[in-house]
């Protein structure tokens, strides 16, 4: 299997691909049979330091419902400079430019190394990057202020050519004209009325009843004019924006005892999306969405702003007691789709302590390919760090962002075309993208016929320039009946367990949670039943083949994962984690469904254990990363030495040093991640354990006592199963007869 | 006719009316004296009147009009008198002369036409050129050097040309004389006065007599006709007239149609003097009169009328006198002497007349002939006897016969102007009567000076008229008295008037945490009206009765009067008009209000930065942020203001003092407006001078390039209004706005200007706004305490009446200064607009009128809001408005405890002081419809008339509130002329001396551009107007109905007199002479064409009219006594009135010079309005009409 292992990993590092299934059923009913999906995880930008650009544009199959890209699998006739489509079938001229073609002459995308290969599209206007800052004013001073810090900060960050613009907002929304000099200037809406995009551009004077002129070009400049009212070139408005923004003050009006202020964040979007949309449609643009609570009024308000309701809960959501989830839901979600129309994505950066209404806006985010990320308060290194890493950039000293993209898969003997439009991708946006075998069991596909799919990826680089990435890859297709083993082989469990849990997320998304995990269970049965060697009712004589070995922890763990549990988690938290969770990559994703656990001692090097109670013991120190925390937990001994302050003491330099490892491998993590994890610094017995305990197998609980007292792990007291049970449980329905 | 009637009578009338003999007497008495020489002069007539005739009656003429007035003001009761007597003698002096003239010269043209027969072609023109005519020696004699003596004359005319009579008397007067006949009748004796006419009392009697003579007549027609009268006069004293005085004039014709004629004219000047006499000592005069000397005078008098029309058809005299005098009456209805004669004449009349006028010339020299036939006189005597009496006054009667007659219209010109009521004698007798002793208000029922008189007050218990003034100082007791008479009851209440510079300002009383003492039941104010009883223990509410306890901090021991001690110490108890300040329980939710705020919203558009607005606003805001209004006891002004400048979206300014840069807030939400900051709009203008001072520099020139036309209106209101209301304060928006709000947003309006709606039953709805939006705006403004002035700038039209709804309704003000440009219109409007910030102004308030039981306030005029039938609620007030308040009766007064009223305004004062300012006034009640009619304010009863038809137009067509207003003005008169005059023929018309104006005032109401519009007025202009009358107190109404002119040729260049003003009447004005007229919103300089240099030099800095620049807003500054003089004049006029005065310089005979004239009131107008004497003549018929 070191084979696919091998395979697998190259197709990653090359075309930024997993497919849960390397070789393909040749029939729809056998894929079904297959239970887990036919699907891949596709990280369509992933970073390729090997892979220079071209500087030409792709040769297009002549077809018109076919339009796929010339790419290494392709016949070519080099005599006739003909090629024929790979997936119509369809026999191409060459362009005139490719006349010098020959066998030996091979441009680019026919070598098949350049399986992935980057196109940038010379012709059409080039519009600089743009980003909207809409902040909210309803903050703590503290807070204000260091939001105020951290957007002064980014725009050094920003390439000098970049539009800014500025949205404030509370009771109000303060829509700030940046191109005027002396008086500071902004428009300013009412917080509770909602305006069409339209009635929106007519009052801030963006639209021009003259220029009739259809011809584009003419109306280019003219737009961009009345448009630079409000979004700048940072270069030249860098000093006035510092000074707005360090004028900046806290909503003004008073806020009464036991009361919410007014927070119109809302209308702040809309005006944000109304504005970007009658001034740069189709153009990269980044609405920065900065809250610090929820809505409270006008449209997409979340809570009402007595203090005495709370904002709703799970529980809430569940007894249907949430007045304005579906409202504001729909209003988002709509606000979303429009301005993912227009290929802008819009960011949120959450913080405060209580629920700032992410679960109703989150489809603003998800629907555009923007970041979401959450945290206590805007003065904490969560989100400066984090803000800041929004803003890193790759080894060419670019963004590590793009904009507008937009992905079509071309498929051969699978499901349609399809198109989808991802606004913001960055290097690690990760697709799960399920294909269908559309060929009927009594017309499969010839054996041995290779299946081809085609990923066109269009967006627009941070560097401004219009780009195609072209990712062409082929499988196997085989006969599930007389090759299951060859199926079974090409599985990839990993791939399979994240795809399998996005679905499960996605389900999450419209079903009640129970529901779900039953079908996940459902689905595992019906794998283990299907690839499971075993005798009928039988549990002990059940084994998996070494491909599968993984797949039931990953489920395990998933099952216990807060994309799937509400408990204990707000609706905001839920939807922030199952967010990242459907875009992140492999890695990230299988973190996050099944935490990692280091181990440092005296005894050895760091070493990763058993996400299990049992690695808790007293002389460890312990590293969790969920991907969303970072837990750096000592034990009991370790935290008494520490408290004595041993590692001050030069004759303990190496308690120190142990002391230190956790801390150094997290900081690595924490500069690299994003959105930075909560970082967490406890001990045994401390308060933030739990944050370890809720994660790791309770293979001991109260419930067990044979390990009580025993020195092999600390207990958890909890009424969750542990994996063992689990285990024991799946052998047994996966060999009874009556599922 | 009369007069000489009354001649003949004397004797029989003194007896019969003793009332009217007072004041008949004095003109009658006049007239016999003149009679008496004329007669003797009878011979003489054409050699002594001519000539000497004339300058006597100057002389006499000043005698007998002082006589007249004194007489007219002793006896109120000289109905009859009334008109005559009392103008009389102002112009007496002068006037006579010219009046003299204008009959005379008539008559006398006529006259000397007729008789000479020479004059025959000169009778037509006379009529119709009237005037032209005067070219003759008659009218030179106006202008020139005679017109001392002519005004003589005119003024005793225009007293006879209230009664009517003269005229006919003068016509038959002359003829009187000439006929031999006249012998027999009168016309020995008018003969006789033309002997005396060297006395020249003679004539000047018969002027005054018109009146009189009316009366007279009769007696003396049976008198001198006695054989044909006899039967006549019985029936009744017009016929008799009518009929006597053809009689006797004929003969007089008859007997020296030539000179005669004029003589008899001249008699009629010369008469005055005799007049004088008379009047002194009315009996006396009588006494002569009743000898042959009377019927000359009245002769005189009527024949100059008459003498016209009859000169113009000799011939037919008789009959033609007949025509002419119906003529007459239909002319001036005054001249009722005429009316007899038509009568008489009736039907041959007509035809004569105007085979007359053609053969005018012809005739006379028949007249002779025709007028020996004494038989005409019997005959026509006879006649007009009996028509008359069936018709009741051949007056009534000319309507149908005169329309009947072409005639008719030139002898209403006939009518002498001087001799009739003058404005400006009664203003200057009032001036000289009254303004010397202050007036003290401690007694009741005691009608103050005329608005135009300076005078001091001194308070003693009943408001300052500087506060209220009443219709009536007199009430009725009864409603059905107040029916009758049909005098409105109202006051005109300013509650927050500035007073003159050397009164105190109102006490202000603090009773501390109580609060004021107030009446158990009707919540009225401690007031001198509260009778303390029981020792002082309680005390009973004056205006319901109602005995309440005195609070025991409040308790004062009674003196032996039953006053308390502490009477003088309380000014609450001693004075009208007090102020308490006011406890928590008088604000607004219960809530110490917050200092008040001024908000300044600066129309951005284009045309408003184009015009140099803009600019202009922004430059002059930085001083006048300086002057906001303050307590005088505060060195700076609490009032906060904000900024806000829109065009068809809004924007506000942050002016925090902390801030480096103002901060400009866009509002584009017009459909929902709000306000988008709190925390620096409204700021202190001390501590953000810095940032306010670099706002308004840049203003101008973020807009400079705007291209922004449309504008927005009621979402700046709501803006404005929005930001109170997050203030939680009071305040007032000055909004400067330029053109109609046709951009997308509420309150958005269409032009609709359609001018073919005038004069339509659908006029009405040109004054309505177009939308109800305003309305419902405005009241949310009352609530909030939004006072609301709007500055307009338009270049077309804005339909003011529309975006005048909520200033009009919150007691604001609204500005128009159309085409406004800033060289010729910016100091007009930066005056404005540093008066309209700095004045004092009251927010918030709500005023009360409360009555003493009987009566009850009904109905209210002016700025403000009404929610309930009660209280007055004005966003704002300032001391420039003025509510007026109907009266209606409930119930009887009683004489004893009069009729009290109390007005106590709440407001909240410039530094958030909630005050309550209380005005108490009494009045007497009457059972005496005399009473009423003698303690009446003409000018407030016209400040009352015009706000009511301002306000019916909206509801009715103009011509219907026209109407309403003639009719119960007439009734006014006819009740007046039916219950206190004396009898008296109906062809006179009678006058109460209070209302003496009425019917000058009420032309002028009723021509204004509301009511009457010329071609060239705007509707805007009308709909400001008609807004500008609702708020304007009694001075600022009076003038500006009847414009103030002054004449500035003998300018007291030294002093700091004025010079006396002359009428409002183009006649007034001299070639050679400079004019000044002011009318509270426009300010003329008239500039004869024949100026002297000199004059032109020291004003004008050039030697010659034409190099004058008819587009200079302001004198030149020139270093002589007259420019300095002059221009200290101009500067008085424009800070005696509430609004800025823009100069405008009119050159004779220049363009402009019709914009001018449209301010001589008392010419007829070019939108068709009537002249001051047509109209007088129209009341009268109106009267009569009434009466019979």
């Amino acid at each position: 299997m070191a084979t696919y292992q091998e395979f697998i990993q190259q197709n990653e590092d090359r075309d930024g691909v997993r497919f849960s299934w390397n070789v393909w059923p040749s029939s729809r009913l056998e894929a079904t049979k297959m239970v887990v999906p036919l699907a891949c995880l596709f990280t369509p930008l992933k970073e390729r330091p090997d892979l220079p650009p071209v500087q030409y544009e792709p040769v297009l199959c002549s077809r018109p419902t076919c339009k796929a890209v010339l790419n290494p699998l392709c016949q070519v006739d080099y005599r006739a400079k003909l090629w024929a489509c790979n997936f119509c079938y369809q026999r191409n001229q060459f362009p005139p430019a490719y006349a010098g073609i020959s066998d030996v002459n091979q441009p680019a995308e026919l070598m098949p190394q350049f399986s992935t290969i980057e196109y940038i599209v010379q012709h059409g206007p080039q519009t600089p990057l743009i980003f909207l800052y809409v902040v909210d004013t309803c903050l703590e001073e503290e807070d204000l202020q260091a939001l105020k810090e951290s957007l002064q900060m980014s725009l050094s960050l920003l390439p000098p050519n970049a539009l800014v613009g500025l949205i404030t907002f509370g009771r109000m929304v303060q829509v700030y004209e940046l191109s005027c000099d002396g008086i500071s200037k902004s428009y300013v809406f009412r917080g509770t009325k909602d305006l069409s995009g339209k009635q929106i551009q007519e009052m801030l004077g963006l639209t021009k009843p003259a220029a009739p002129v259809q011809q584009g070009r003419p109306a280019q400049p003219q737009d961009h004019s009345i448009s630079s009212r409000f979004l700048q070139p940072v270069h030249k408005i860098d000093m006035n924006l510092t000074d707005l923004l360090c004028e900046l003050q806290r909503d003004p009006w008073p806020v009464p005892q036991g009361k919410r202020p007014l927070r119109s964040t809302g209308i702040a979007l809309s005006i944000a999306v109304g504005l970007l949309e009658g001034t740069f449609p189709n153009t990269g643009a980044r609405i920065m969405l900065f809250t610090g609570g929820p809505p409270t009024q006008g449209p997409g308000m979340v809570v009402g702003d007595e203090l005495k309701t709370p904002i709703r809960s799970w529980h809430d959501i569940e007894k249907d007691n949430a007045r304005y989830l579906k409202k504001a839901t729909k209003y988002y979600d709509a606000l979303a789709n429009r301005s993912a129309v227009n290929g802008h994505c819009i960011d949120i950066y959450a913080f405060a302590l209580d629920q700032t209404g992410l679960l109703e806006m989150k489809c603003c985010s998800n629907l555009t390919g923007g970041h979401i990320v959450m945290g206590d308060s805007f003065n904490t290194s969560l989100f400066k760090q984090t803000y800041q890493r929004v803003f890193t950039k790759d080894y060419n000293g670019e963004f590590r962002m793009a904009f507008g993209g937009e992905l079509e898969v071309k498929e051969m003997g699978l499901g349609g075309t399809s198109q989808w439009k991802i606004c913001g991708i960055n290097p690690f946006t990760t697709l799960g993208i399920y294909f269908e075998v559309v060929n009927q069991h009594n017309a499969p596909v010839p054996q041995g016929g290779r299946g081809a799919i085609q990923f066109i990826t269009q967006y627009q680089h941070s560097s401004t320039q219009k780009r195609i990435r072209v990712t062409t890859i082929a499988r196997n297709w085989a006969d599930a009946q007389s090759q299951i083993q060859h199926i079974e082989a090409a599985f990839d469990q990993e791939a399979a367990a994240v795809l399998m849990a996005r679905l499960g997320v996605f389900r999450a998304e419209s079903e009640e949670g129970p529901d779900v995990l039953r079908w996940l269970d459902r689905q595992l049965i019906r794998l283990c039943q299907k690839f499971g060697q075993f005798h009928k009712e039988d549990p002990n004589s059940f084994r998996l083949s070494e491909s599968f070995s993984l797949y039931p922890q990953f489920m395990f763990h998933l099952r216990r994962s807060p994309f799937l549990q509400v408990f204990n988690n707000s609706p905001d938290e839920s939807s922030y984690y199952r967010h990242h969770f459907v875009r992140q990559d492999l890695t990230q994703s299988l973190i996050m469904i099944q935490p990692i656990l280091y181990s440092y001692s005296f005894y050895g090097p760091p070493e990763p254990v058993l996400l299990d109670s049992s690695s808790i013991l007293p002389d460890r120190i312990l590293l969790m990363d969920t991907f969303f925390q970072l837990v750096i937990y000592h034990g009991e001994t370790i935290a008494q030495w520490r408290k004595a302050g041993y590692q001050e003491m030069a004759e303990y330099e190496n308690f120190k040093q142990l002391l230190q490892a956790p801390l150094d491998d997290a900081q690595e993590i924490l500069q690299t991640r994003f959105p930075m994890p909560r970082y967490i610094d406890t001990e045994h017995g401390g308060s933030q354990a739990r944050f370890l305990l809720s994660k790791v197998n309770p293979s001991q609980t109260h419930n067990n006592l044979y390990a009580w007292g025993q020195e092999t792990g600390a207990p958890i007291l909890t009424d969750d199963v542990s994996l063992q049970v689990f285990m024991d449980h799946l052998k047994k329905l996966a060999v009874s007869s009556a599922s | 006719m009369n007069v000489n009637q009354q001649a003949h009578m004397t004797s029989p009338y003194r007896q019969p009316q003793p009332a009217l003999q007072g004041y008949a007497q004095p003109g009658y008495g006049g007239p016999p004296t003149q009679y008496a020489p004329y007669n003797g002069p009878n011979p003489g007539y054409q050699q002594g009147p001519t000539p000497a005739g004339y300058s006597p009656y100057s002389s006499l003429p000043c005698k007998t009009f002082p006589a007249t007035l004194a007489s007219d003001l002793s006896s109120n009761s000289s109905s009859p008198l009334d008109l005559g007597p009392v103008r009389p003698p102002p112009n007496s002096g002068p006037p006579p002369v010219s009046a003299s003239q204008g009959y005379s010269q008539y008559t006398q043209g006529d006259v000397q036409n007729g008789p000479p027969t020479m004059s025959s072609q000169p009778h037509r023109p006379p009529v119709s050129q009237s005037y032209l005519p005067g070219s003759q020696p008659a009218y030179h004699q106006q202008y020139g050097a005679p017109h001392t003596s002519m005004q003589q004359m005119t003024n005793q005319m225009s007293g006879m040309q209230v009664s009517a009579p003269p005229p006919a008397v003068s016509g038959y007067a002359p003829h009187s004389s000439n006929p031999q006949t006249s012998v027999s009748f009168s016309g020995a004796p008018s003969f006789t006065p033309h002997s005396v006419s060297s006395q020249q009392n003679s004539p000047a009697a018969s002027l005054t007599h018109g009146q009189p003579p009316s009366q007279s007549p009769f007696p003396g027609s049976p008198s001198l006709s006695q054989s044909p009268f006899p039967g006549a006069p019985p029936p009744v004293s017009q016929p008799q007239y009518s009929s006597a005085p053809p009689a006797s004039s004929q003969p007089h014709y008859s007997g020296a149609h030539p000179l005669p004629a004029s003589q008899a004219q001249f008699p009629g000047a010369p008469p005055p003097p005799s007049q004088s006499s008379p009047f002194h000592a009315p009996p006396s005069s009588f006494a002569p009169p009743a000898g042959a000397p009377r019927q000359p005078g009245v002769q005189p008098m009527q024949a100059p009328p008459h003498s016209q029309y009859l000169t113009g058809p000799p011939l037919p005299h008789q009959p033609m006198q007949g025509p002419p005098l119906s003529q007459q009456n239909h002319a001036a209805p005054g001249m009722q002497g005429p009316p007899a004669q038509p009568a008489g004449q009736g039907q041959g009349v007509q035809p004569q007349q105007n085979g007359a006028f053609g053969q005018m010339s012809r005739p006379q020299p028949g007249y002779g002939g025709s007028y020996p036939g004494p038989q005409n006189y019997g005959a026509q005597p006879p006649p007009p006897a009996a028509p008359p009496q069936k018709r009741l006054d051949p007056d009534s009667i000319p309507s149908p016969q005169v329309s009947a007659l072409p005639a008719v219209q030139k002898t209403r010109h006939r009518i002498d102007p001087d001799a009739i009521p003058s404005p400006i004698q009664v203003i200057e007798d009032d001036q000289a009567n009254r303004s010397s002793e202050p007036f003290a208000t401690g007694v009741r029922g005691q009608a103050p000076p005329l608005v135009t008189t300076n005078f001091q007050v001194k308070d003693q218990g009943n408001a300052s008229p500087s506060y209220i003034r009443c219709t009536a100082y007199n009430f009725p007791c009864t409603s059905d008295m107040a029916k009758q008479s049909q005098v409105p009851l109202a006051a005109v209440i300013k509650p927050l008037a500035t007073l003159p510079l050397d009164e105190a300002p109102p006490y202000i009383v603090d009773h501390g945490e109580t609060g004021p003492i107030r009446c158990n039941r009707c919540k009225a104010y401690m007031c001198p009206f509260m009778q303390f009883i029981e020792g002082g223990r309680r005390f009973q509410c004056g205006f319901c009765s109602c005995v309440t306890e005195v609070p025991p901090h409040y308790f004062q021991h009674l003196d032996h009067t039953g006053k308390r001690v502490d009477c003088y110490d309380r000014p609450e108890l001693s004075m009208g008009t007090c102020e308490f300040t006011a406890t928590v329980d008088y604000c607004k939710n219960n809530k110490i209000p917050q200092p008040p705020a001024f908000i300044f919203l600066i129309d951005v558009s284009y045309n408003a930065v184009k015009s140099g607005l803009v600019d202009l606003i922004c430059a002059e805001m930085k001083t006048l942020l300086d002057y906001l209004p303050r307590e005088s006891s505060e060195a700076d002004s609490c009032i906060r203001v904000g900024f806000v400048t829109y065009n068809k979206v809004l924007h506000f300014y942050n002016v925090k003092s902390s801030l480096a840069q103002p901060q400009m807030m866009v509002v584009s939400d017009v459909a929902d407006m709000f306000v988008p900051l709190l925390d620096g709009f409204l700021v202190n203008v001390n501590e953000s001078r810095a940032v306010i001072n670099s706002l308004l520099d840049q203003i101008p020139e973020m807009f400079a390039d705007t291209r922004e036309t449309e504008t927005v209106f009621a979402p700046v209101i709501q803006a404005g209004l929005e930001a109170l209301k997050a203030a939680d304060c009071a305040g007032k928006l000055f909004i400067f706005h330029s053109s109609l709000p046709i951009a997308e947003a509420p309150g958005k309006l269409k032009n609709r200007e359609d001018k073919k709606l005038v004069g339509t039953d659908k006029e009405k709805t040109l004054f309505q706004p177009q939308t109800s939006f305003f309305g419902n705006l405005a009241k949310e403004c009352v609530a909030q305490g939004c006072c609301v002035d709007l500055f307009l700038f338009p270049n077309q039209y804005v339909d003011v009446a529309t975006l005048g709804v909520v200033p009009s309704q919150t007691g604001g003000s609204v500005y128009k200064y159309t085409y406004f440009q800033v060289p010729s219109d910016g100091d007009r409007f930066l005056n404005d607009l540093r008066r309209d910030v700095q004045k004092q102004v009251g927010f918030d308030a709500v005023m009360r009128v409360r009555t003493s039981t009987g009566i009850r306030a009904t109905d209210f005029f002016g700025d403000f809001y009404m929610s309930n039938t009660t209280d007055v609620e004005l966003a704002g007030l300032d001391c420039d408005k003025a509510v007026t308040v109907e009266f209606r009766h409930d119930d009887k007064l009683s004489e004893e405890s009069g009729a009290l009223m109390q007005c106590a305004v709440l407001y909240t004062s410039c530094s958030g002081q909630r005050r309550l300012r209380v005005h108490n006034l009494s009045v007497n009640c009457c059972t005496q419809l005399a009473d009423l009619y003698r303690n009446c304010d003409t000018d407030t009863l016209i400040n009352f008339f015009a706000k009511y038809a301002y306000r019916s137009i909206l509801n009715s067509p103009t011509k219907t509130v026209r109407d309403t207003l003639i009719n119960q003005s007439a009734q006014i008169l006819s009740c007046y002329r039916k219950n206190c005059a004396s009898p008296s023929s109906a062809g006179q018309l009678i006058l109460p001396e209070c209302m003496k104006l009425l019917p000058v005032y009420l032309n002028c109401v009723l021509k204004s551009d509301i009511l009457q519009p010329g071609a060239d007025i705007s509707l805007d202009d009308r709909a400001y107007l008609r807004q500008l009358v609702t708020s304007m107190d009694v001075a600022e109404s009076h003038v500006f109905f009847y414009p103030r002119l002054l004449p500035l040729q003998k300018l007291d260049v030294e002093g700091d007199s004025l010079p006396t003003a002359v009428r409002a009447s183009e006649e007034r004005l001299s070639k050679g002479g400079l004019y000044l007229l002011e009318n509270g919103l426009h300010l003329f300089l008239w500039v004869g064409a024949n100026v002297q240099q000199e004059l032109l030099q020291s004003v004008f800095n050039t030697p010659s009219f034409g190099q004058i620049d008819p587009s200079m807003t302001n004198l030149p500054v020139l270093d002589n006594p007259y420019s300095r003089r002059l221009r200290a004049i101009i500067e008085s006029f424009r800070a005696e009135r509430p609004r800025y005065m823009k100069l405008m310089v009119v050159k004779q005979d220049d363009k402009l010079e019709l914009i001018f004239k449209h301010f001589l009131v008392e010419d007829k107008s070019a939108s068709g309005g009537a002249s001051y004497v047509d109209f007088l003549c129209h009341m009268h018929k109106e009267i009569r009409q009434l009466l019979s």
